[in-house]
């Protein structure tokens, strides 16, 4: 008997594809130092946001019964001040939720004005070409040559300490990066095809730069962007803890560490709870920004 | 390979005058006019300003005056500090030994401890280790390193009392200046305990120094090394019938250096920064200190010309990092 | 005693996705002296099946085979050190590329010295000249003066030609090849295809060729199997392979070559594509894209069976005219 088997061509079913965000998600949640970065990074801005609820204390009230009280756990402490107090009797913990908006300006206000200037910067160079491209460059080249804090700290010698000009120095010592990227991006960018194509079509310039060809730069430089706040603030720590960034009284961590810097022996957390918001703010930022880069490299390194 | 050697020093021309350029500006930049910011907090009187001014070509054109600048320091001249009347170049030079020597510690430390741990890292790659090591080395990278220094005295020296808790060497030993170098000046001083007091007033900045490079360097040498052994090339080396150990080392590491060895050339800027940090804290007497010290007592003479004596250090670090990478990688020679 | 015996082969890769069977099932014989031709698309795991074999497959893939003998070797529970002097001296294989096989930082001289010293080929002091002698052999000219070159600084088909120079270096018993010309000009790789015939001839050697070129097949080997996504679905004597296969798949490929196609109108192309990870086909694995697959193809994977000499991977294998035997509805109806 012949089988009563008919021909058949099987076929299978296409897999849909995911959205490009989502896959970037997948990926980035995969990396579970990063989703950790993120989680705290949620935290700290919570904590900025809402400093005025959840810090127990004004940052700048002086108690002046309960001066250089250690943490609650050691004797002597206790748990109206949780981290202890500073030599003029500040909250420690206050000080420090209070610091954690600073920090946060800091890393926004200093990645902002880069990114911005270092990216119409990189954008000019990559389209004017030839000496517009040298004199751009060269000048780049020269702001790398010096060593990062020390271009900071020669700025604030101009400028004068303080804060805001602390930001300036910082954002001037990363602009370098943010060029050289949004340069080297754009550079490859032009010689796709698209680029030749909407040119062909009538596109000025202007519109070239930023319409068609920065969108497409987006991903090295919003990875750039997460990990220059880390050194921002690392950046704008260091400054005031050589005491030419912010001033006291305010409660940036670098500032109140050289504060304490003179009762090391005597009050140990003085030193180490600024210090250690520091590590943690900056370890979350690398962490995401690390698994941001990660997820967003096409050759994952598995 | 000379003509590669010749392009290579004419390319830092042009940057090396933008350096002096930003330098000889310091004074230029800084509120007031520069007699007045040279004559500090002392003041001085309209008509000694007006002479000094033109004994100095203050009143000249600014392009005049730069020009006079650059001949300037060809000749030597880097000004005279405000503070201590001596020159600047003097000082430098008597300081920037033991910022060489705690700098080459501490790149000695990240090398020597982060090479091997990062091709361990790559060759078992996804292992515990693996991991361990990746965690501690982005925690190396987002380290205040200031706060770390001041963590580890408190530690170290205060607690445990193992390590001296600042300076370059115990205050009893009088070691003269033979060559700068403590450690090694401190060897061939009469005192017998002089050398190791040095040693062990360079174990903490060092470490201290060292840690963030330690991380580049142990995560350079790990991403280097697994692009590396996924190459081709190992492939073969491998289906030679070669040993592990002979694949990784001689096969896989002389390609992974090129771009380790320029990670770590490029450090030296970083390590800079760092040094200013690591000397202000344990008050090591190098350029650092020095540099940071003039910002606090306003005396521009110093920072102008330290930082232009900086630059220039880093701009020929760099040099010897692109010759060495020539050395290393045939295929750029031509 | 057959010079490479292998039942069973298997490598499996664990991948975020599941395993993935790169090779299946797979048996291979090579004689002293033989050359058998590996052909396949890309996927079919003929590459993998043969790192196998030199023990070159990284973790995460897994290697598992019923038997895997070289002459009197046990390859299966041989220990790393016996391995490594195995691989190199007395089976040896050469790759794709050969531009980034050589190692770019050291002399080709050096890289072929490498070899003569690591299986201490040769006493020292008689490297250099044995070196040259290799470059020689493989049709390098001047090759005294060729010991300092780097690769970067040689041609591709110069390359390969230091890749065979290197790989014979140890008068190996079994040379691999894994599309040796894909990555060459046409011209060189007639060059290169004859010079590796040659030095088999000379030398006695096995020559296992793998490629994916059905004219390279059918000029150099004497034994041909066919592979299909991990599996191998003929293995002939190269005419008979080519006069009438006996495979659809087989059939499919010949059909595609524009040799064959004169007098026709259209190129004739196989439908679909290889499967991948995502969407291996039940039954066999060609079903989806064969011309005469039935509901059997679909239910039952067949086995590889047949005459010796003449084995298939198919319930209905072909005959001299093209047409399925056993029971195929096709011939059915043809007869009926």
């Amino acid at each position: 008997m012949p089988s009563d088997d008919a021909l058949v061509m099987a076929t299978v079913a296409p897999d849909i594809e995911p959205g490009a965000a989502r896959l970037v998600w997948r990926a980035f949640a995969e990396n579970r130092g990063a989703v950790v970065g993120l989680v705290v990074m949620a935290v700290l801005v919570l904590l900025a946001v809402f400093a005025d609820f959840v810090a127990p204390h004004s940052p700048i009230e002086q108690f002046r019964q309960h001066f250089l009280a250690p943490p609650f756990f050691q004797a002597g402490g206790s748990t109206e001040f949780l981290l202890g107090t500073d030599d003029v009797g500040r909250d420690i913990l206050s000080r420090l939720i209070y610091g954690a908006r600073l920090s946060l300006l800091i890393g926004l206000a200093v990645v902002a004005l880069a990114l911005s200037l270092g990216t119409v910067l990189g954008l000019t160079a990559a389209f004017s070409g030839g000496v517009v491209d040298t004199a751009i460059m060269r000048l780049m080249d020269i702001l790398l040559v010096f060593p990062s804090l020390l271009l900071a700290i020669v700025i604030v010698a101009i400028l004068g300490p303080g804060l805001f000009n602390a930001m300036i120095a910082v954002a001037i010592v990363s602009l370098p990066g943010y060029t050289r990227l949004s340069r080297a991006a754009a550079l490859s960018e032009l010689a796709r095809d698209y680029v030749t194509a909407t040119r062909c079509a009538g596109a000025g310039r202007l519109r070239l730069m930023f319409d068609t060809v920065l969108p497409n730069c987006m991903a090295p430089l919003i990875v750039q962007a997460s990990l220059g706040f880390a050194s921002a603030i690392l950046d704008a720590a260091a400054l005031g803890f050589l005491g030419l960034g912010a001033q006291p009284p305010t409660p940036e961590w670098g500032t109140m560490l050289s504060s304490a810097m003179q009762f090391y022996q005597r009050a140990w957390w003085l030193l180490a709870w600024p210090g250690l918001a520091i590590l943690m703010t900056v370890l979350a930022f690398n962490l995401a920004g690390d698994g941001l880069r990660d997820a967003l490299d096409p050759k994952l390194k598995r | 390979m000379l003509r590669f050697v010749l392009r290579r020093i004419g390319l830092i021309v042009p940057t090396f005058i933008g350096v002096t350029f930003i330098s000889f500006m310091l004074i230029h930049a800084v509120p007031g006019d520069p007699i007045e910011v040279l004559a500090g907090e002392h003041g001085i009187s309209p008509a000694r300003h007006a002479e000094l001014m033109h004994q100095y070509g203050f009143d000249r054109p600014l392009w005049q005056q730069f020009v006079s600048y650059d001949v300037g320091l060809v000749e030597g001249h880097l000004g005279t500090s405000m503070v201590t009347h001596a020159s600047v170049w003097s000082e430098f030079v008597q300081l920037f030994p033991a910022t060489i020597e705690l700098a080459t510690c501490a790149i000695l430390f990240a090398t020597v401890i982060g090479m091997p741990l990062g091709v361990l890292a790559a060759v078992r790659r996804g292992s515990v280790f693996d991991y361990g090591l990746m965690s501690l080395s982005v925690t190396g990278a987002s380290m205040p390193i200031f706060w770390l220094g001041l963590m580890m005295i408190l530690i170290f020296s205060v607690a445990l009392g193992w390590t001296p808790v600042s300076g370059q060497i115990g205050d009893a030993y009088y070691v003269p200046q033979v060559t700068g170098f403590m450690l090694i000046d401190s060897l061939f001083s009469d005192d017998q305990g002089a050398f190791w007091s040095a040693v062990s007033h360079l174990i903490l900045p060092t470490m201290v120094l060292g840690t963030v490079p330690l991380a580049v360097v142990a995560r350079m040498t790990r991403s280097s090394m697994l692009e590396v052994l996924g190459e081709d090339y190992v492939r073969t080396a491998r289906a030679k019938g070669l040993s592990g150990p002979r694949v990784v080392v001689v096969h896989a590491l002389r390609n992974a250096l090129i771009p380790i060895v320029t990670v770590i050339g490029l450090q030296v800027g970083a390590l800079l920064s760092g040094a200013i940090l690591t000397e202000t804290i344990f008050s090591w007497p190098g350029v650092g200190h020095w540099l940071v010290n003039s910002v606090y007592q306003r005396d521009y003479a110093v920072l102008q010309g330290g930082v232009l004596l900086v630059a220039s250090v880093v701009m020929l670090v760099n040099l010897g990092v692109d010759l060495t990478y020539g050395v290393l990688n045939p295929r750029i020679r031509r | 005693m057959p010079l490479l015996e292998i039942r069973n082969l298997a490598v499996t890769f664990a991948t975020g996705r599941g395993p993935l069977r790169a090779v299946d099932g797979v048996d291979v014989d090579v004689e002293e002296g033989e050359i058998l031709c590996v052909v396949g698309e890309s996927g079919s795991g003929k590459s993998v099946s043969m790192l196998a074999v030199m023990g070159l497959i990284a973790h995460p893939g897994r290697v598992t085979a019923d038997r895997m003998r070289f002459g009197a070797t046990d390859l299966l529970g041989i220990s790393p050190r016996e391995r490594r002097r195995l691989v190199g001296r007395d089976i040896a294989m050469i790759f794709q590329e050969p531009m980034s096989s050589l190692n770019p930082c050291y002399s080709v001289g050096w890289q072929i010295g490498e070899m003569l010293r690591t299986h201490h080929a040769v006493p020292e002091r008689q490297v250099r000249d044995r070196t040259v002698e290799l470059l020689d052999q493989v049709g390098i000219p001047a090759p005294a003066t060729r010991l300092r070159a780097f690769p970067h600084q040689l041609s591709g088909g110069m390359n390969q030609r230091v890749m065979i120079a290197m790989s014979i270096a140890c008068n190996p018993r079994l040379l691999i090849a894994d599309e040796p010309t894909t990555a060459l000009d046409v011209t060189i790789q007639k060059q290169i295809l004859e010079l590796l015939v040659g030095l088999q001839r000379s030398r006695g050697m096995g020559l296992v060729l793998i490629t994916h070129d059905m004219g390279v097949v059918a000029e150099t080997a004497q034994r041909v199997q066919v592979m299909y996504a991990g599996q191998v679905r003929e293995e002939r004597e190269t005419d008979a392979l080519f006069a009438a296969p006996r495979d659809p798949y087989t059939a499919a490929l010949l059909d595609a070559l524009p040799e064959r196609a004169i007098g026709r109108r259209r190129l004739p192309t196989i439908p679909g594509v290889v499967p991948g990870i995502d969407d291996r086909p039940t039954g066999c694995l060609f079903n989806p894209r064969c011309r005469f697959a039935t509901e059997r193809c679909v239910r039952e994977p067949p086995a590889f069976a047949g005459p010796p000499g003449a084995r298939t991977r198919c319930h209905y294998p072909l005959d001299e005219q093209g047409v399925p035997t056993n029971d195929h509805p096709l011939r059915m109806a043809s007869v009926a």
